[in-house]
Parts: C-alpha cells; structure tokens; sequence
C-alpha cells in the first residue's frame, strides 16, 4: 500500500498545491495596496486593485499548472465568489451605518415627541453642547402607521378578491387574463408615479391642487400593495389542493362558503406572509408621499385633513433641509436615528412574515 | 335513508367532445354497485354526474336523466347544491381538511354550511359519524388533534364519516382504496359492506377483485379507442360478471386479457 | 356571515321528500354565490379602472403643458427640450445600473445555486433578499454620507488617467456626488431583483443536462456555460429588462445622492437629473404650470417603464410557450 500512497497518482498529479491560492491572495494583497498607494490610497482603491489583481493572476497560475481549461473554471468561481462578496460589501455597510450613526441619536425624546417648535437656535445650542437635541419622530411614526395601515386596507380586501376571482371564478377567461397581465404592469408603475397619480385625482376630485394628506398617500401606497397582494395571494390560493374544494362542495357547501371557510383558512398563513411582506416594501415608501401627503413638523392625528409626516420623509427632510443649516450635524442625527428605526421596522416585518408562513401553515401530514 | 337511483338516457360531454354515450341504469337501494373498466373509459366522469360533481370541472355538461326515487337531478328548479346533501361522494385520495380537528371535519358538513347545532347533538353526531366509519374506536381520545395526522386509512375512514354526518341517501366512491395499503383497503371494504344497511353504494374501481369482494352488482365500461365515448357494455349481478358474462369484452377484461 | 336565512334547522328536518332536491334553506341561497362571484368580480375590475384612471388622470393634468405657450414652461423652449436631458439623465443612471448589476447578480445567482454549499445557500438567498428591504431613503443617504465620499479618490484617478474620454473628463467632483454614483446606488438596489430572478431560473436547469456535462468531464464552468446559461438565458434577459423598470423609476438614490444640474457628458462630474428626482424635488413647491409640467414628466416616465416592463414580460412569455 505504500508504494501506491507514494507514487504519484494520475488522479491527483497536476494539481495546484493548495498554498498556492492564498499566496497568490496575498501578494495580490500587497501589491494592491502598493498600487492604490501610487494614484491616492483609499480603502476603496485598494480593495478593488486587489481583488482585481487576485481574479486575474489567480487563474493564470492554475492554468499555467493544470491546463487552459481548469484556468477558465477557477476565473470563473473567482468572479461568482467575488461578485458574492462585492454584494455583501452594500449590505454591510448600510446596516453598520445605519446602526452605528442611527444608535447615538436613539432615545425616549426623539421617539416620543414631534418636531414641534423645534427651531435653530435649538439645533445650534445642541450643536454646542449646551442643549440636548430636542425634536423627534413620534408625529412621523403616526403619520406612517396611519398611512401604512389605511393602504394595507384598502390593499388586502382588493387583492384578496383579485386573487380569488383569478384563481376560483376567472378559469383563464379573457378578463381574467386582462387582469393578471395588468397587474404585472400595475407591479412596474414607478413609486413616483403612483404618487402622482394619487395627487392628480385628489385634486382633480376636490378641485384643489394642492390637495395634500395622510389618505391620499395611503391611496398612492395602495397602488403599489395591491400588486404586489394579488401576485402573492394568487399563488396561495393555486396551491391548495383541488381535493379540499371538491371534498367541500361534495358535502353540499357552497362555492362561496368553500371559498371563505375552507380555501382561504387554509392558504391563510402564506397570504398573510404575503401581505406582511408587502406592508415592509411600502412603508418604506418615500417619493409617494413627498407628492402626496406633504410634510409637517407637528403631529396630525387625521389622515383626512392636512399635511402629515411619515418617517422616510422625515429622513429626507432632515438630510435635505436641516433644520438649522449651519448646525446641519444635528438634523443628521435625528435622521439617523429615524433611518434606524424605520430599518427595525422594516426587518421585524420581514421576520414576522417568515415566522407567520412557517408557524400557520395547515400540518398536512403527507 | 336509502334511495334508488334510476339513470335514462345519459350523456356526458366536455364541450363539443362525447366522453359518455347513452348510459341505462337502474341502482337499486341497500345495495353495492361497482363500475369497472379500463382507465379513461367514463366510470368516474359518470359517476361524478350522479351528484353533479362533474360541474365543478370546466366545460362538462349531461344530457339525459338522473332520477333519485323518481325525482331528476338534472329538473328545473335543483339546487346542484342540495344534491350533494342526497348524494354524497368520498374521493380517491383521503382530503381531510388539513385547518381542521377530526371532530371540525366530522361536522364540516354541518358548520361549514353555518347550521347551527347544539354542543350535545354534535357530539352525538361526531360519534355516530365515527361509528359508523369504524373509527371511533382509534379516535375517540384525540378528536381535537388535526385530522391530517391520522394514517391514509384511517383519513379516508374520516372522509366518510364526514360523508355520513349530513346524512345522505347514497353514498359515491371514486376509487376510494387506490391511495391505501392492503390492510386499510380491507378496513374500508368492511366497511363498506356495513354502510349499505344504510346507505345505496356505489363505487368505482380499478381492482377487479375488490369489486368481487364488496358489490352485490357490477357495470362494466369500456371504451372503443380514444376519442370515441365511453360505454356501458354490461351490468349484472357481480357473480355473473365474474362467472358467466354474457359479453366477450367484459370476459376479455375480468379474466385479465385486456385492459 | 348570514346572508342566508336558514333558521336553527337541524340536519334532516328540512327534508321532504317530494321537494328535498330544490330545497336549499339548509345550505344557504344560491343568491349568495352570485353575490360572492359578483364582489370578486368587482374587485378585479377595480384594478383595471385603476390602471385606465392612473393613464387618464395623468394625461388630463398633463394636458395643460402640451397646450401652453412653450415660453411658460421651465427653460422656455417647450416640453421636449425641458423633459430631453432628464430622459437622457434617467437612461445613464439606469445604464451603469445595470452594467454593473447585472454581472454581480449574474454572478450571485450563481452563487446560491451552483457554487455555495447547499448549507449556505439559503441563508445567503435570505441575506440578498435583506438587500432588497431596505429602503431607498436609506440606500440615499448611505449613498449620500457614505458611498460619495469615498469614491472621489477614485474619480480623482479615472480623470487623470482617462480623462480623455469624454465620459471621465475631469476635474472630477470633490463631493462625489455625481450620476456615476447615483447609478452605484441604484445599481445595489436592483441587485436583488436580478439574484432573486435568475437564481430561480437557474434552480430550474435539468438537473440530467447538468450531470451528463458533468458525466463528460466538463469543468463545472463548462457546465454552466452548456447548460445553464442556454436554458436561463430568456429568463436573465427578462430579469434585467425588470430591473432596468425599476432603475428608470427609483426616485430617493438619485434625489439624495445626485447633484443634478444640466447636461454633463461627464460622469464623475456634478451635473444631469432623472424624471423621478426633478419631480420628487419639485413637486412638493410646484403649483400651477409647473406642477402639470412635472406630472407630464411623470407621464413619459410611466411610458417608458411600461415599455420596459412589457417587452421584459413578453419575452418571459413568448420563452415559456416555446419551452414546453
């Protein structure tokens, strides 16, 4: 058995010794930074000189070792490696400085008090240490709960009913695939312009253009949900079995009561991951509502009168137009902190959905 | 509860397409009746007619009679509805309702109709359905635990208990044992042979001697090729479609020549 | 619930004999199933009025400055010349989107459904998807405080050295805040949309096509390229061209990240607007003239998505009958 272990086997003879891909990783290291430093270092810089100078060397060396084609296979699984973690590098970023500047400006008065007369002079003594800073998110929070709540609305029961119409009463009907092929376009409106579209016929309707509140943005939310809950309600509904409609109508129940109690309990828990979901996509939402709801800086209780603040324009306000424009660090911080908190939201939404979808699904047992 | 059923001049299509040609027959009450016959050749598209579950499928339509004790299923003014209370149907494959308990399903006829019932007349009905299903013995301590949790014979013996709750005059199987393992398939044909002191039966299915074993009549169907329409070759009392068959096709078949 | 009027009617008490089968007080009017099909039908139609009202309604307000004196609108010279840099503006953002999107996302799709362990691979399609929740305020300003500052050593470098094309002219921006990061943002926007897209599609490969190049001694590379990309490549295409629909449309990346101005042919100077950002700048201060000019801006930009998406739409379905 020796002599076999010793012998070089044709198997495994021509391969890259394996010391060699982090050598070549770390000269590329080096020489990446040697790089960046002639033409102006920047952690940047470096970080693409290397990685371009490892995913192009690399290759060469294993295809000098193994062949042409074994160099093409490892450029490849570089670049899918590398095209990876250039991905990662956004995410990463986004959330540590979301967390990292968003955490400072975090307390019990941004959360609980509005902008309210807060001016410069506020910000500038801030600035200088001699006040805290004051002002807060509480009336952008309303303003996106009641925006965000009346969408999901309006959204669900309309979207519920597409969805069930497509997949219960349409059966591939001419409307039927009218409807479908215009909520795939409805799925591609550009946010803005549902945002107009919204603010047009308010004022169209009320024969005032400049007719601006909480209902109108949840109105131009509502365009861009109720795509997105039809889609996803549809496909819930598809998969339940056929089985279970006709075991219901062959007890003598009714199309529309099999419907509500048999087919909906039990695609239940997947469109209301879907609606979850959908909820996270638009509360986000900021271009709409900078054309609909307007801003404000106190809190408004009533989505059906006056301007009203959600929390990604606040965000945009803040950063946009400081609050005091000399002491513009301020406001930055305030933004922050909102941007931290909108991005909490936004994650447990999607957590709940996840946790909704696995914990509320009918056990089959097949 | 037990009614005859008496079918003059039927025939079933799919849109423009004759899938059943002119079928005559007469079901009598308290009794098995087995439709056999090679795959595609119309027993489950006509026994779907019998209490119009074909119209859940698109484009499927009957011409002809379907009389239950005289009445027609296909007259002016009937509710397809209020059939399937007369007329129930237990599938191929168990479907329990995965949201439900086993006592939710045994009742799903009753509540799912929104019929109120009182907490003791449901439980009476819950273990009368299950009795009469030879299940309430496996059961009776976890009536509360979902229904799917049950092995495949023991859901299709739930399915008919949930059939025999709304107290119907027929009961239709549609290969009710295909999806099951020899032992669960004896425990449904025994019971089978228990519900028709109740019930009239009808059941289709691919296994010859099931129908042997379990119908006191059997309908053989077949088909002449595909695209022409399925028929009625013979209908007899079982034995004599086994022993005696007065036609060639129907001998081919039970003797395993064909099909 | 009770539409119906059925009282408490025990089970078999409403039957008699010779009216049992017209009968329906015991399972509810047939009525209500007419009532129940005519809502959902209702609702579905909804979305299509919606969809006719989100045209008309932008046309009607719109309608004003195609009528008006082309010296009323902003610059001027009439609509076409006022609304002609931010189409153009629009399509470069969207253009180095994409050029630099779509190999990533390629290339991470990848990732997930051939090269990762299948440990990881799920994870890692969740950590994507992370990307596509964000919000784009957010992605703004990141790309605003963060993203722009640190590109300028590297803008500083592509005009020196390739400041002769006329895409790199320098002196580049010190800000950073130019429309070749406005379309770094957007391009880390619709990444996810591209993975999501085509690591489905690629799941979707034969797995026996897949194991008979490998059978053949093909390098996974090799594999990929004969089998995997054939059978993807109309999904891909159709990914993009959905991608691109959002990256013509994003507003916040490029309002907060840009500082637009007119024309540049220059790239890591400040200079150029998108549709979405002059109007999510301006609408909120506009009235009269100008707000019907933005809205028909809104306008072109609703056609162009629509466009987009249809053609990306029609491949997908044109791919999918030619499949099977």
């Amino acid at each position: 058995m020796s002599v076999v272990a010793t012998r070089p086997s044709r198997l495994t003879s021509g391969q890259t010794p394996k010391w060699l891909v982090p050598v070549i990783a770390l000269v590329a290291v080096i020489l990446g930074a040697a790089i960046a430093a002639l033409i102006g270092f920047s952690v940047g810089l470096w970080a693409i000189f290397a990685f371009l100078l490892f995913v192009i060397a690399g290759p060469i060396v294993i295809g000098m070792i193994e062949g042409s084609r074994k160099g093409k296979d490892a450029f490849a699984r570089f670049l899918v490696y590398g095209s990876f973690l250039l991905a990662l590098i956004p995410l990463v970023s986004v959330l540590y400085v979301v967390i990292a500047k968003g955490v400072p400006g975090l307390s019990g008065n941004l959360l609980l008090t509005s902008m309210n007369g807060v001016t410069g002079v506020h910000d500038n003594a801030a600035a200088k240490g001699t006040e805290p800073i004051l002002g807060g998110i509480y009336h952008a929070i309303i303003g996106t709960l009641e925006t965000t709540i009346l969408a999901t609305l309006i959204s669900v029961p309309v979207g519920l009913l597409t969805a069930i119409y497509l997949v219960e009463y349409g059966r591939g009907g001419i409307l039927s695939r009218a409807i479908t092929f215009f909520v795939d376009v409805m799925t591609g409106i550009p946010s803005i312009v549902a945002g107009l579209f919204a603010a047009s016929f308010f004022a169209w309707a009320f024969k005032d253009p400049s007719m601006r509140m909480g209902f109108v943005a949840a109105v131009a939310l509502s365009v861009l949900m109720i795509p997105t809950v039809v889609r996803n309600a549809e496909e819930m509904l598809r998969i339940v079995p056929n089985e279970l409609r006709e075991a219901s109508y062959a007890l003598g129940v009714r199309k529309w009561r099999t419907i509500t109690k048999v087919v909906i309990p039990t695609a239940i828990s997947g469109i209301a991951s879907g609606v979850t979901l959908a909820i996270a996509r638009v509360i986000g939402e900021t271009a709409p509502i900078l054309v609909t709801a307007g801003f404000a800086t106190a809190i408004n209780w009533n989505a059906f009168s006056g301007w009203m603040a959600t929390l990604p324009t606040y965000i945009y306000y803040q950063i946009m137009t400081p609050t005091s424009p000399t002491a513009a660090a301020v406001s930055e911080t305030r933004a922050w902190a909102a941007a931290l908190v909108l991005i909490v939201i936004v994650m447990l939404l999607n957590l709940i959905a996840r946790v909704v979808a696995k914990i509320f699904a009918p056990k089959t047992g097949r | 509860m037990s009614k005859r059923i008496d079918v003059e001049n039927l025939n079933v299509y799919y849109g423009d397409f004759l899938a059943v040609e002119n079928i005559n027959m007469a079901i009598e009450p308290r009794s098995v009746t087995a439709f056999i016959g090679p795959s595609g050749c119309g027993k489950s598209t006509f026994l779907r007619t019998l209490n119009r579950m074909h119209e859940v499928l698109p484009g499927a339509r009957v011409e002809g009679k379907v009389l239950l004790d005289g009445e027609d299923l296909y007259g002016k003014g009937v509710d397809p509805v209020a059939v399937r209370t007369h007329v129930g149907m237990v599938f191929q494959r168990p479907n329990p309702f995965p949201t439900m308990s086993i006592r939710e399903n045994v009742l799903a006829g009753v509540k799912l109709n929104n019929k109120k019932i009182s907490r003791t007349d449901a439980d009476d009905l819950v273990e009368k359905s299950l009795r009469g299903a030879n299940l309430w013995n496996e059961v009776k301590d976890r009536l509360d635990k979902p229904g799917a949790g049950l092995s495949g014979g023991q859901q299709q013996r739930l399915c008919i208990a949930r059939t025999i709750a709304v107290k119907p005059e027929v009961i239709l199987m549609d290969e009710p044992c295909s999806a099951l393992d020899p032992i669960s398939t004896l425990a449904v044909e025994d019971l089978i042979n228990e519900l028709k002191e109740e019930f009239t039966v009808v059941i289709v299915t691919h296994n010859m001697q099931q129908a042997a074993r379990v119908s006191d009549k059997t309908a053989f169907f077949n088909i002449a090729g595909t695209g022409k329409p399925g028929k009625l070759i013979e209908y007899a009392p079982t034995q004599e479609i086994f022993n005696n068959p007065s036609e060639k096709a129907t001998e081919d078949y039970v003797s395993g020549r064909f099909g | 619930m009770s539409i119906t009027s059925e009282q408490s009617t025990g089970p078999g008490s409403t039957r008699a004999t010779t009216t049992a089968l017209a009968n329906t007080s015991g399972h509810g009017s047939p009525a209500a199933d007419k009532i129940f099909s005519g809502i959902s039908l209702v609702a579905g139609v909804l979305i299509l009025v919606v969809l006719a009202a989100v045209a008309i309604f932008l046309v009607a307000m719109a309608s004003d400055t195609f009528a008006a004196d082309p010296t009323e609108l902003t610059g001027g010279k009439g609509f076409a010349s006022y609304i002609w840099p931010l189409v153009v503006g629009t399509l470069i953002a969207a253009t180095i989107a994409l050029l630099l999107a779509t190999p990533v996302g390629i290339g991470v799709a990848l990732f997930i459904s051939h090269y990762a362990p299948a440990k990881f691979a799920k994870p890692v399609g969740y950590v994507i998807d992370l990307l596509a929740a964000i919000p784009s305020v957010i992605f703004g300003a990141w790309g605003a405080s963060v993203l722009a500052p640190h590109v300028v050593p590297f803008y500083n470098w592509l005009g020196k050295y390739f400041g002769f094309l006329p895409i790199f002219e320098g002196p580049a921006s010190q800000t950073g805040k130019t429309i070749l990061t406005a379309g770094i943002v957007l391009a880390i926007m619709i990444l996810p949309i591209i993975t999501a897209m085509c690591r489905e599609i690629f799941l979707q490969t034969p797995k026996l096509q897949e194991e008979a190049a490998l059978g053949l001694g093909a390098t996974r590379w090799e594999m990929i390229r004969m089998t995997v990309f054939p059978f993807a490549r109309a999904g891909i295409i159709s990914s993009v061209m959905l991608a691109l629909g959002r990256a013509l449309g994003e507003t916040m990346a490029v309002t907060l990240v840009l500082a637009g101005g007119p024309f540049n042919p220059s790239l890591i100077q400040s200079g150029n607007q998108t549709v979405a950002s002059e109007i999510a700048l301006n609408f909120p201060e506009a009235y009269g003239i100008r707000m019907s000019e933005l809205i028909a801006a809104g306008l072109v930009l609703f056609v162009i998505t629509l466009l987009v998406n249809v053609l990306a739409r029609f491949i997908v379905s044109r791919y999918n009958t030619g499949v099977e």
